[in-house]
């Protein structure tokens, strides 16, 4: 504990304890935990001299933050219109369907995470899929699974 | 030497390009062919579809969805100069590049984009040193000001204008900031350049900051977009050390800098005020416009904003001249505009070119026209502030003030096009959603209307519909087009209004006759197969994802309705059209 403490204080520091750094310090310590966890906002507003309302304000307000634990993998489903047109909804419905899991909901075994995304700037591609940070261009429900089975036979 | 350039842009990446750049760097180095050939990774060479793309230099040859294994092939034809090998196209012949202009886009996908010496020898930084040397900031504005360049972001307000109130402006300090929030859905122009050619942005700040009398710059660059971020860093310490940043630039004695802020993942902040607020480490809510941003806005000091593909125009506006800039364009909107065409059209990609072509070029000169045995149906420009425009109106002239006119808009420059798949009640309800998500909730008519609208499209959509909810729905609309605090919320009845003014035929089918003429709204959605058409061929039994569809090879199929999760890939796939969505065609 006192070693990740550490971790954040040094990112604190490296943005040099400024408050306007709040946003991109939040965003370096989910960088390294892959998720926000309390203590760390809590040490984070402590340490910049802003309320902690404030700071869970902005971890809230802004959709890059996660307060929970996120999987192993994170899907991001592309929802931008030039994937929303070509079937966007039913890819995400498939992931959900296999996963049994929400958008913004993580499997049981913190395997999988699941989101949409607004725009992932790959429209070329319609529809696409994130996983980690691997493209996936002109998806349909009938390749979820195959992505999913590339990912456990990877793993094993 | 000879130059082969591999597409480094979002497109080819997702299809394979680093594994084709891969490839021909270890044939290179097996071949020790480093003495002739030179290997770059570009940013995005447009042609997104075809992808992974590679160009060869000179003669700007074309290579379209290059796989590794055919590396070794192009190689041995690129060094024998074999012109007539009919895989090489030639760039300056296909219809997709030939009727482009490319100003804000001129070096992406030419140049290396993290080699800084690629830039120079373009031409980079020399409009920098003409402005710090050469000209006064009045000129610079002056230049600016009468080449006409509006605001690529969306608002197309005046740029040299909004450059003369920010140094008109008391304050001690002052802040130019590039917006590259690109939140648009379908928008990937900011992106590309800030990928493809980062230079060119930073170059334009500089001369932005030195013409309104800045020392401090930012970038927001949206959180999505991490390879742009990365992109952009590394420009920023190479023109540092080159010193072209940073104190005494080029000698001239004037200092400036710039940071990086990644955004949060909010929509909300490409409005300007929201992006100021968050890169100051708030909340990313806007405020009333009363005073302008160019008087007080980034921690209250007089500050410039102006979107990535306006800063990427100005080096180009500086060389050559206001009256070069003019030649280019409309009266009212000169020079090029970027757009990222993309949907249901043959070469989605990404494009530039003179305000004031028309739609019907861009789309099918350009675009080569829909894809395989669909129909045009709309095109939607804008994001979530414009709106759909139909086929009666491809003749419009693209720029400003004509979108504008049809109640679209300009946008950033996405440009979807749809077919008579593309449900317009549906895409209605998806940015109407979509902005209801990104509401940031501090204005009623915003917050609350989008709650009311999105409830009324979900019923339309369900078959609940009524024609009263039509005339709901524009109330609605106007009252948000007068009372809304921000952006967002006055254009968010575009996309509800275009589509009841160009297809109110269309809700009115969801309303009375509770059908989805497009297959999209699934409530209201049947599928079925043509047994006098059905060949019997399988193939939709392999594409259905739910197993939904059964039938005995060279006898007719069915789907079983219960199953059936209407994602359409079995429509998609048929040959012969024999899978029918009920209600779309006429005589149903």
């Amino acid at each position: 504990m006192k070693a990740d403490f550490k971790v954040v204080d040094r990112i604190i520091e490296s943005y040099g304890c400024k408050k306007n750094s709040l946003i991109q310090i939040l965003q370096d310590v989910q960088e390294k935990y892959n998720y926000l966890p309390r203590k760390f906002v809590e040490r984070v507003a402590r340490k910049l001299g802003v309320s902690l309302s404030k700071a869970y304000a902005v971890a809230t307000f802004y959709k890059a933050f996660s307060l929970n634990p996120r999987g192993e993998n994170l899907i991001r489903v592309c929802m931008g219109t030039a994937c929303h047109i070509k079937g966007a909804p039913e890819v995400v419905e498939e992931f959900s369907k296999i996963l049994k899991i929400k958008p913004g909901e993580t499997t049981e075994d913190l395997k999988y995470s699941l989101e949409t995304v607004n725009c992932v700037g790959a429209c070329a591609m319609a529809p696409v899929v994130v996983v980690n940070n691997e493209y996936y261009g002109n998806m349909t429900p009938g390749k979820v699974r195959d992505i999913l089975k590339k990912k456990e036979t990877r793993k094993g | 030497m000879k130059q082969i350039l591999v597409c480094g842009g979002p497109g080819c990446l997702a299809k394979g390009s680093r594994e084709v750049f891969e490839a021909f760097k270890r044939k290179i180095e097996q071949n020790k062919l480093h003495v002739e050939l030179q290997l770059k990774e570009t940013g995005c060479q447009g042609l997104c579809q075809k992808g992974p793309l590679v160009t060869v230099k000179p003669g700007n040859l074309l290579y379209t969805e290059v796989k590794s294994e055919d590396v070794g092939e192009i190689l041995d034809k690129i060094i024998k100069s074999d012109s007539n090998y009919d895989r090489a196209l030639k760039k300056d012949e296909i219809s997709f590049y030939k009727y482009q202009t490319k100003i804000a886009l001129r070096n992406v996908g030419e140049i290396d984009p993290e080699n800084i010496s690629d830039y120079i020898e373009r031409g980079g930084y020399e409009a920098l040193k003409k402005t710090l040397h050469e000209m006064t900031p009045e000129e610079v504005i002056d230049t600016v000001e009468k080449s006409g360049l509006r605001g690529r972001g969306g608002g197309g307000f005046p740029t040299g204008k909004k450059w003369r109130y920010c140094r008109n402006a008391d304050g001690p300090v002052r802040y130019v900031i590039c917006n590259g929030d690109e939140g648009d859905p379908g928008a990937f122009m900011d992106r590309s350049i800030m990928e493809g050619d980062p230079h060119s942005v930073i170059e334009g700040m500089v001369i932005g900051a030195y013409a309104v009398g800045s020392r401090q710059g930012y970038i927001y660059v949206r959180e999505e977009y991490p390879f742009a971020v990365k992109r952009l860093k590394k420009a920023i310490e190479d023109s540092r050390k080159m010193g072209f940043l940073g104190k005494n630039i080029a000698g001239s004695g004037f200092d400036f800098d710039i940071e990086i802020n990644r955004g949060g993942g909010a929509f909300v902040c490409g409005e300007s005020t929201a992006l100021m607020r968050s890169i100051e480490g708030n909340v990313g809510e806007p405020r009333a416009k009363y005073i302008h941003s160019v008087e007080r806005g980034l921690w209250d000091m007089p500050t410039v904003l102006n979107n990535v593909e306006t800063w990427a125009n100005i080096p180009p506006i500086i060389n050559k001249g206001w009256e070069w800039y003019l030649s280019f364009g409309t009266k009212t909107s000169p020079g090029t505009k970027a757009f990222s065409l993309v949907g249901k059209v043959k070469n989605t990609g990404l494009i530039e070119v003179p305000m004031g072509t028309t739609l019907r070029d861009i789309i099918f000169k350009i675009g080569g026209g829909m894809i395989e045995g669909r129909s045009f149906k709309a095109v939607q420009t804008g994001g979530p502030s414009g709106g759909c425009l139909p086929a009666e109106k491809l003749d419009l002239q693209v720029d400003f003030d004509q979108l504008t006119k049809e109640g679209s808009m300009m946008g950033s420059g996405g440009m979807i096009v749809m077919d008579d798949r593309t449900c317009m009640v549906d895409v209605a309800r998806y940015f109407v959603n979509f902005l209801l998500d990104e509401s940031c909730g501090k204005c009623v008519p915003c917050r609350e209307g989008l709650k009311r609208m999105s409830e009324i499209m979900g019923r339309i959509t369900h078959g609940l519909g009524s024609e009263k909810d039509l005339e709901v729905l524009e109330e609605i609309c106007w009252t948000m087009k007068e009372a809304s605090l921000c952006a967002l919320g006055k254009s968010a009845p575009n996309p509800v209004l275009s589509t009841i003014k160009f297809f109110r035929e269309e809700y009115l089918k969801h309303i009375n006759e509770k059908t989805c003429p497009s297959g999209v709204c699934k409530h209201l959605t049947t599928y079925y197969i043509d047994e006098n058409i059905c060949k019997g061929c399988h193939v939709c039994v392999k594409v259905c994802p739910t197993g939904a569809i059964s039938g005995e090879i060279k006898q007719p199929h069915f789907i079983e309705e219960d199953k059936c999760i209407k994602c359409g890939s079995c429509f998609d796939a048929c040959k012969f059209n024999a899978v029918q969505i009920r209600g779309m065609k006429i005589d149903d």
